[in-house]
């Protein structure tokens, strides 16, 4: 078999542990907070024996162990159940959920990943010149600031004072793709500001380290041009730690937008998962953390595979 | 504008004051002729009784809603689904914005001399929105889920006390144990929506006979619906042609979402910012004082605050002129340690105002004999907006009368199930009720299950059935005075303060009434507004 695909089912094969592990740990931890779904659902106003109709009637009486085993049955036979709270099947809901994260994560992807390349190119082109210190400022400033306030900050001038997008990011699907675009257009610019100088000082900094080896003076010997030589030379051996650091990014623009959601009331998966927390709603919590692990745990893979692949070093291990 | 300005704009727009006699007054006040007649023909354009048009799609911005709500009306506990409801489903009775029973599914309501027997008649030929009429069966079999063994719904504790439901020909009769002069206002909760046979083999369908039916029901982001053409009462309720209700938790975003035009009307508007955004073109603030507050409460049947004298001193130190100020800058009311206030029937006003007195405090504190250990005060952000800054200002207060009071912050999440009702000094808050009767015997009453200060007096128990089962006004006014009285002296509730209910409206909105009854008319006002550009 070859090596990488070795690596790769080993990885796969590790990868579903993980998750099996990960369900283990979301089941426990939603378990152990304080309080019952029964108790969240009806809140300040619930009577015991309103309590005890409803937990009778969800099932909550059984053991915990009983409620997982049965719970990874459904699971393994591609069943996620329905939502303890207003009986919705999961999969259903999560599905629109999860089209909505990765459609703005997409885009937000679409802008960022490039753009914060192209910075960090330009960032080594002009080192420690201007054009260097005011990308790094401006990158460096913007992922300091908390997103929230960046958020409030774009509603009040582009929303509310320059009337140019709207403030309530709420989608679906009978929107056109413009007018969808349009709704999400501030998240992206949010998100884009939050992950650029992640991204950016990362590739400034594995293109510089690059810079200093042995063949990059030859090239310049030879007389080459600047971005030729970090084109040709410098970027394809600087591609694994960018790579790495693109995936981690991707990762948080999938799992770790909810404040963003909360602030653009965008429906995401983020804010689905926080309401069902917080009322204790087992399966669905379940259904999204191993859905948020996966996407994590993929990232990584993809990151792994394509530093190997563009290594050849690694790609024709001895 | 002042108050007393506005007050006598208000009563000239309702024929009280005639204009001749309001530009005398406002000249007594210091404003010239011609600035009295321009305001009030503002104010009479914005509230003459003008046409309700017809049409539109009204959007509303609530907090409230989370994808885990569900169109089931026993369910329902917070505002977003609250208001969900109000569109598709009718009550049996409604209490109105003066505090008198409005009848809506029941034509009349009658009870026999001692009020144990209540006949509801219901309305004919009122149309579900699957097409089928409403019956007095539906009703009953309604109030049969929302009462039986297996219920869950967040009504069970009101039903309590019916001993025999029944239909006889129009009629839907309710048999209670001991009378209650008050039932039509127990059936006025916003649970009891009429369903289907009940809604016992869907009950979260959305059938009702509201004015709308549901078009789109995406929990915890938006919900739209369509308005039926079949509506009964569509004279007074049902304006627009569409609303779209959309989910804005965060009280930013739902602000810039009235400012930027996006929603109509918005609910809980942040006390913080409500004089800030008034301010901005095109839309309002109103708020409405209410009978919802917020509470510090301990536990008297537990040491130290079984001792009335450190109540005493704590309820002297508190300081409710500053609470309103800083915590609900002026959008409230102060409280006097009794859960009633003048938005309820039958309140008397004569009972004297308790006064912050550092003098008094620090003598009861001295005469209780208390050893000076820390008294702990449990609080959390989601126990009332403010909570914690609240606290603050309690524990320096109190510091000033010798009182060693201790804050321990807890977290919002499991707040309602691990420390309210559970430990012995907490802070709270209460929505409140349609009359006093439901207000006592939800939290005061000895036996109930939301005794959150442990008041078990036999005394005020008989005065409280006493006065349920007492048709005459006054002497029933009389009751509730010594109950609020005793409650205020010994009971373990400090109740600085009554919040108003706050909400933003665009100025495109007409019919706007305000409705002591809950925040945004009653959750009503989606229903009940209409478009002025439809």
């Amino acid at each position: 078999m070859h090596p990488i695909l070795k690596l790769v089912a080993q990885r796969l094969a590790l990868g579903i542990m993980l998750l099996f592990a990960a369900s283990i740990l979301i089941f426990a931890g939603t378990t152990m907070l304080p309080g019952d779904v029964a108790q969240q659902i009806l809140g300040q106003s619930a009577t015991p024996q309103a309590l005890a109709n409803l937990r009778a009637e969800l099932g909550l009486n059984e053991p915990a162990l009983t409620r997982y085993f049965s719970w990874l049955g459904g699971f393994l036979q591609g069943d996620l159940g329905t939502a303890l709270t207003n009986g919705r099947d999961i999969a259903e809901s999560l599905g629109g959920r999860l089209k909505n994260t990765l459609f703005l994560a997409f885009w937000a992807a679409f802008i960022s990943v490039p753009l914060a390349i192209f910075l960090g190119l330009l960032a080594v082109r002009y080192k420690d010149r201007w054009p260097d210190k005011l990308i790094s400022a401006v990158t460096l400033t913007t992922i300091s600031i908390p997103e929230f306030m960046i958020g409030y900050v774009l509603i009040y001038w582009v929303s509310i004072r320059m009337g140019l997008f709207s403030s309530v990011a709420i989608i679906n699907d009978g929107m056109s793709l413009g007018e969808k675009l349009n709704a999400i257009a501030i998240p992206v610019m949010v998100l884009t500001l939050v992950v650029l100088a992640h991204m950016m000082r990362m590739t400034r900094a594995a293109i510089l380290n690059v810079m200093q080896s042995a063949y990059i003076e030859t090239a310049e010997l030879k007389g080459m041009g600047m971005l030729r030589i970090i084109r040709t030379h410098a970027f394809p051996n600087a591609i694994a730690p960018i790579v790495n650091v693109v995936m981690l990014n991707l990762a948080y623009l999938v799992v770790g937008v909810v404040v963003v959601e909360v602030v653009f009331a965008y429906p995401g998966m983020g804010q689905y998962l926080v309401d069902h927390v917080a009322k204790r709603d087992v399966p669905v919590v379940q259904a999204c953390g191993l859905i948020f692990a996966a996407v994590y745990i993929g990232l990584n893979l993809v990151a792994d595979i394509v530093s190997i692949l563009a290594n050849p070093r690694l790609r024709h291990p001895k | 504008m002042n108050d007393q300005l506005k007050d006598l704009t208000a009563k000239v727009a309702s024929g009280l004051m005639t204009r001749r006699e309001f530009v005398g007054r406002a000249a007594a006040l210091g404003v010239t002729a011609a600035v009295a007649n321009s305001m009030l023909a503002g104010r009479a354009q914005a509230d003459a009784h003008e046409a309700p048009k017809r049409g539109g799609m009204m959007r509303i911005g609530s907090s409230g809603g989370e994808s885990t709500n569900s169109q089931d009306p026993a369910l329902v506990a917070s505002e977003a689904p609250l208001n969900n409801i109000r569109t598709w489903g009718e009550l049996l009775v409604e209490v109105d914005s003066k505090g008198m029973i409005e009848n809506r599914m029941a034509e009349s309501v009658e009870a026999s001399a001692d009020a144990k027997t209540w006949v509801f008649k219901i309305r004919k030929g009122i149309p579900f929105s699957n097409g089928k009429d409403m019956t007095p069966d539906d009703v009953l079999k309604t109030m049969q889920r929302h009462t039986n063994e297996e219920s869950k719904s967040g009504a069970l504790g009101i039903m309590q006390g019916i001993s025999e439901m029944k239909v006889d020909g129009d009629n839907f009769i309710v048999e209670l144990e001991t009378a209650n002069a008050d039932l039509p206002y127990l059936m006025a909760d916003y649970h009891l929506m009429i369903q289907p046979g009940g809604g016992m083999d869907d009950p979260g369908a959305a059938i009702g006979t509201g004015a709308y039916t549901v078009e789109i029901d995406e929990p915890g982001v938006r919900h739209a619906f369509k308005r039926r053409d079949d509506y009964w009462d569509a004279d007074n309720r049902g304006f627009a042609d569409e609303i779209e209700q959309l989910i804005l938790n965060d009280a930013t975003a739902r602000t810039a979402a009235l400012q930027s035009g996006q929603v109509h009307i918005i609910n809980r508007i942040d006390p913080k910012v409500a004089s800030l955004l008034d301010r901005a073109p095109n839309l309002r603030v109103e708020s409405v004082a209410g009978r919802g507050h917020y509470v510090f409460i301990a536990h008297v049947d537990t040491a130290p605050f079984d001792n009335n004298d450190v109540m005493l001193a704590l309820k002297y130190a508190i300081n409710r002129e500053e609470m309103v100020d800083k915590i609900l800058r002026g959008y409230g009311s102060v409280g006097n340690d009794f859960p009633i206030n003048a938005s309820y029937p039958l309140f008397d006003d004569s009972i004297p105002q308790r006064e912050h007195s550092i003098e008094k405090a620090k003598e009861h504190y001295q005469k209780s004999g208390h050893d000076g250990s820390p008294i702990i005060l449990r609080v959390a952000d989601g126990a009332f907006p403010g909570a914690v800054d609240a606290a603050a200002l309690f524990q320096e207060s109190a510091k000033a009368a010798g009182i060693p009071l201790e804050i321990k912050r807890e977290p919002n999440d499991g707040y309602w199930s691990e420390v309210w009702n559970v430990q012995p000094f907490c802070a709270s808050y209460w929505g409140g009720r349609p009359v006093q009767d439901q207000m006592y015997t939800t939290a005061y009453l000895s036996s109930a299950d939301w005794n959150d200060t442990r008041w078990k007096r036999p005394e005020f128990d008989t005065m409280l059935n006493e006065a349920k089962a007492e048709l005459d006004g006054a002497k029933r006014t009389a009751i509730y005075s010594k109950m609020a009285q005793m409650l205020r002296e010994e009971g373990g509730v400090i109740l600085p303060m009554f919040n108003d209910f706050v909400a933003g409206v665009s100025n495109d909105i007409g019919g706007w009434t305000n409705d002591p009854n809950g925040p945004v008319m009653n959750n009503l006002s989606h229903v009940k507004c209409w478009l002025k550009n439809a």
